[in-house]
């Protein structure tokens, strides 16, 4: 057992209660932890990649418990992939809170941020449902305390719609678990899918309602519309590293939705087309409403905020198509968009910082500190979000158009978009950085901070990741051509988890007499006979 | 009895539903609470309702009457002191909104535009 697939989770949940319980009062030496705590979590989870990348996935049985009795970790290429996206994104966003001074305005920054990492680490490579949840509710209570850090009215009030919502969706989860689990008597993804696989036509419309169920929960987490409405005042709200760490947290939902409906539900199988009929929709008002938004929001972090619910729709069109090719271009704008929407808030709460008074409303106000910097970084990200030539979005977008080729209604919906998304990106842009020329007033004062050289270099840091995104898009592509092959070939990750269950089953039941298969007949209630056998031989 | 926990479920759930509804902080976390109770009572019920039987098989003695499936207990258990943890995090946070605000209205009003 390679035993460095549980080190991206236990790493940050031995700093956190350190950082808190020993560092408590010691801001110096908590950075410095939390710090290295995140070097040496992108040190790891870039080691998991390779040994991803060389094959099958691996398995980590948790306390040595059999499959699908016990918990695992299961490490392929999509998690091994979201891993890293998470830990360099958590660098990023710690170095930028150290440059910025967000991290001494609250307490206990530095610890919630190991919470978090633990939390999304855990969902990426728990292979276990319920399991999902719990790394689900570690990941949600943390950014509900990062949510409110440093507090306010306003940022107080957010918060508690977010967790109310969050909360709702928590419950829907157990509510999809629960159903799931009442039709299939298991909860270990692997063994899901295998009992799926072989249900009776007949008796699958309970399954259909947990599988619909989890999407929702699921969809919640990814902001598709309709239940996107969490999104815009949370991250606005959020201090501005918060939210840059949020772009991750949609992800999660996304992950979630590839994971779950091409190994548990795969397209075509027990519940025929249910998921791409319910996500396709979905996804084209995400991009419409996403890009609408860009263009009609008031201020410069609501514009951010949108154009993530438009790149969310925009990458589940790829998901949706549950096709390897069109999946590969969708992780490709995945990774990018991730980056794109965390640099963006990262500059957004640069010239927040700047401005003073109009905050990021787009109203012209005189020209702020670093003015030309802050400006084209903007301008970088800008061009990244909208999918623009050079850089990587446009490449992004051009794989999915290719990748859904003949579909004229995706197409013109992602061609008018980025129209809008552009205009609304420019419009509020030269508002906010150009404008302030023609106002005439003074400069606004440069805000104290402890460096602010650190907090641009994170922000460029994530736009400098951008850029080799797209100078190395061959390499990049074809790894993720690789990721979605994997992805869409799940045999490999069910064999890799159930690897001798049904010897030790055939072993078990010859070792007894008959009534303990009448009582391994009544454990599976309602589960049709052919899965019985199929996990009985 | 099926009919007794199933209709326990669905009023709890609709009580629930309607009191996240409304637009003070106090209702909402009553149904939070609500809707966590009904999601438990769900839960337990998902491994089938069976009246006084161990959640453990017996090899020895002869003639087992049955067992209930102990999966569901501790899957509730699990969230059981999740959702309690969770209550506890969002009355510390309405009354954090509270005090800073001084009323208890959830939704962000006019304030929204801003940031």
């Amino acid at each position: 057992m390679n035993h460095w697939i549980i080190a991206p989770v236990v790493l940050p949940a031995f700093l956190a209660p350190l950082i808190v319980l020993w560092m408590r009062y010691d801001l110096r030496t908590q950075r410095i932890f939390s710090v290295a705590g995140m070097v040496a979590l992108l040190a790891v989870t870039i080691k998991l990649m390779v040994d991803a990348s060389s094959g099958a996935p691996e398995v980590y049985r948790l306390g040595n418990w059999e499959a699908p009795f016990g918990i695992v970790l299961v490490l392929d290429r999509l998690s091994a992939l979201m891993l890293v996206l998470n830990a360099a994104l958590g660098l990023a966003v710690v170095l930028y809170a150290l440059g910025s001074g967000w991290d001494r305005r609250g307490w206990h920054f530095h610890s919630l941020m190991q919470f978090q990492m633990m939390g999304i680490n855990g969902a990426f490579l728990t292979g276990d449902a319920f399991n999902l949840f719990v790394f689900f509710e570690v990941l949600l209570i943390a950014s509900y305390g990062l949510m409110i850090h440093s507090g306010g009215e306003a940022r107080l009030k957010a918060g508690v719609q977010y967790v109310v919502y969050n909360l709702a969706g928590s419950t829907l989860f157990l509510f999809a678990l629960g159903t799931i689990y009442s039709v299939t008597g298991s909860l270990s993804m692997a063994d899901l899918a295998q009992k799926v696989a072989v249900m009776p036509a007949a008796e699958t419309g309970l399954i259909r309602v947990g599988a619909i169920l989890l999407m929702l929960v699921f969809a919640v987490k990814a902001a598709l519309v309709p239940l996107q409405f969490w999104l815009p005042a949370t991250y606005v709200n959020a201090p501005g590293p918060v939210a840059a760490l949020f772009a991750i947290m949609t992800k999660v939902g996304v992950y979630a939705i590839v994971r779950v409906y091409t190994l548990v539900f795969p397209e075509g199988g027990t519940i025929g087309g249910l998921a791409s009929e319910v996500l396709m929709p979905a996804a084209l008002l995400s991009l419409v409403i996403g890009m609408v938004g860009v263009l009609g929001a008031r201020d410069l972090g609501r514009l951010v905020a949108y154009s993530v619910i438009g790149s969310v729709g925009t990458m589940m069109l790829a998901f949706a198509q549950f096709d390897q090719a069109a999946t590969g271009a969708g992780l490709y704008y995945m990774v990018h968009s991730t980056f794109a929407a965390a640099a963006l808030f990262l500059v957004a709460d640069l010239a927040k910082e700047r401005r003073g008074a109009p905050g990021l409303a787009l109203i012209p106000a005189p020209p702020i500190a670093a003015n030309g910097l802050i400006a084209s970084m903007f301008f970088a990200g800008a061009i990244a979000m909208a999918g623009v030539p050079p850089l990587a979005g446009f490449l992004g977008k051009l794989m999915i158009l290719d990748g859904t080729r003949g579909q004229w209604l995706i197409w013109v919906t992602i061609l008018v978009t980025s129209l809008i998304a552009i205009v609304g990106f420019s419009r509020a842009g030269s508002i906010v950085f150009w404008k302030a020329y023609a106002t005439g007033g003074d400069r606004a004062p440069v805000p104290e901070a402890p460096s602010q050289g650190l907090a641009f270099t994170a922000a460029g840091g994530l736009l400098a990741v951008l850029a080799a995104l797209t100078v190395f898009a061959g390499p990049a592509s074809h790894w993720l051509q690789g990721t979605a092959a994997q992805i869409h070939h799940p045999q490999a990750y069910i064999d890799a988890v159930m690897e001798g269950a049904a010897e030790r089953a055939a072993n078990a039941t010859s070792g007894h007499d008959d009534h303990d298969a009448d009582e391994a007949a009544h454990e599976g209630g309602d589960a049709p006979p052919a899965a019985q056998s199929e996990t009985g031989h | 009895m099926e009919a007794l926990v199933a209709s326990a479920i669905g009023v709890m759930t609709a009580a629930g539903i309607y009191l996240i509804l409304r637009l003070r902080t106090f209702p909402v976390v009553l149904g939070m609470a609500m809707l966590s109770y009904a999601v438990n009572v769900f839960l337990f019920a998902t491994g089938r309702l069976a009246v006084n039987m161990p959640p453990i098989l017996d090899h020895l003695g002869e003639a087992t009457p049955g067992y209930t499936d102990p999966i569901p207990q501790a899957l509730v258990l699990t969230a059981i002191v999740i959702s309690f943890g969770m209550t506890a995090v969002v009355v510390m946070l309405s009354l954090g909104a509270f005090i800073e605000a001084g009323n208890d209205r959830i939704d962000l009003g006019d304030e929204e535009s801003e940031s």
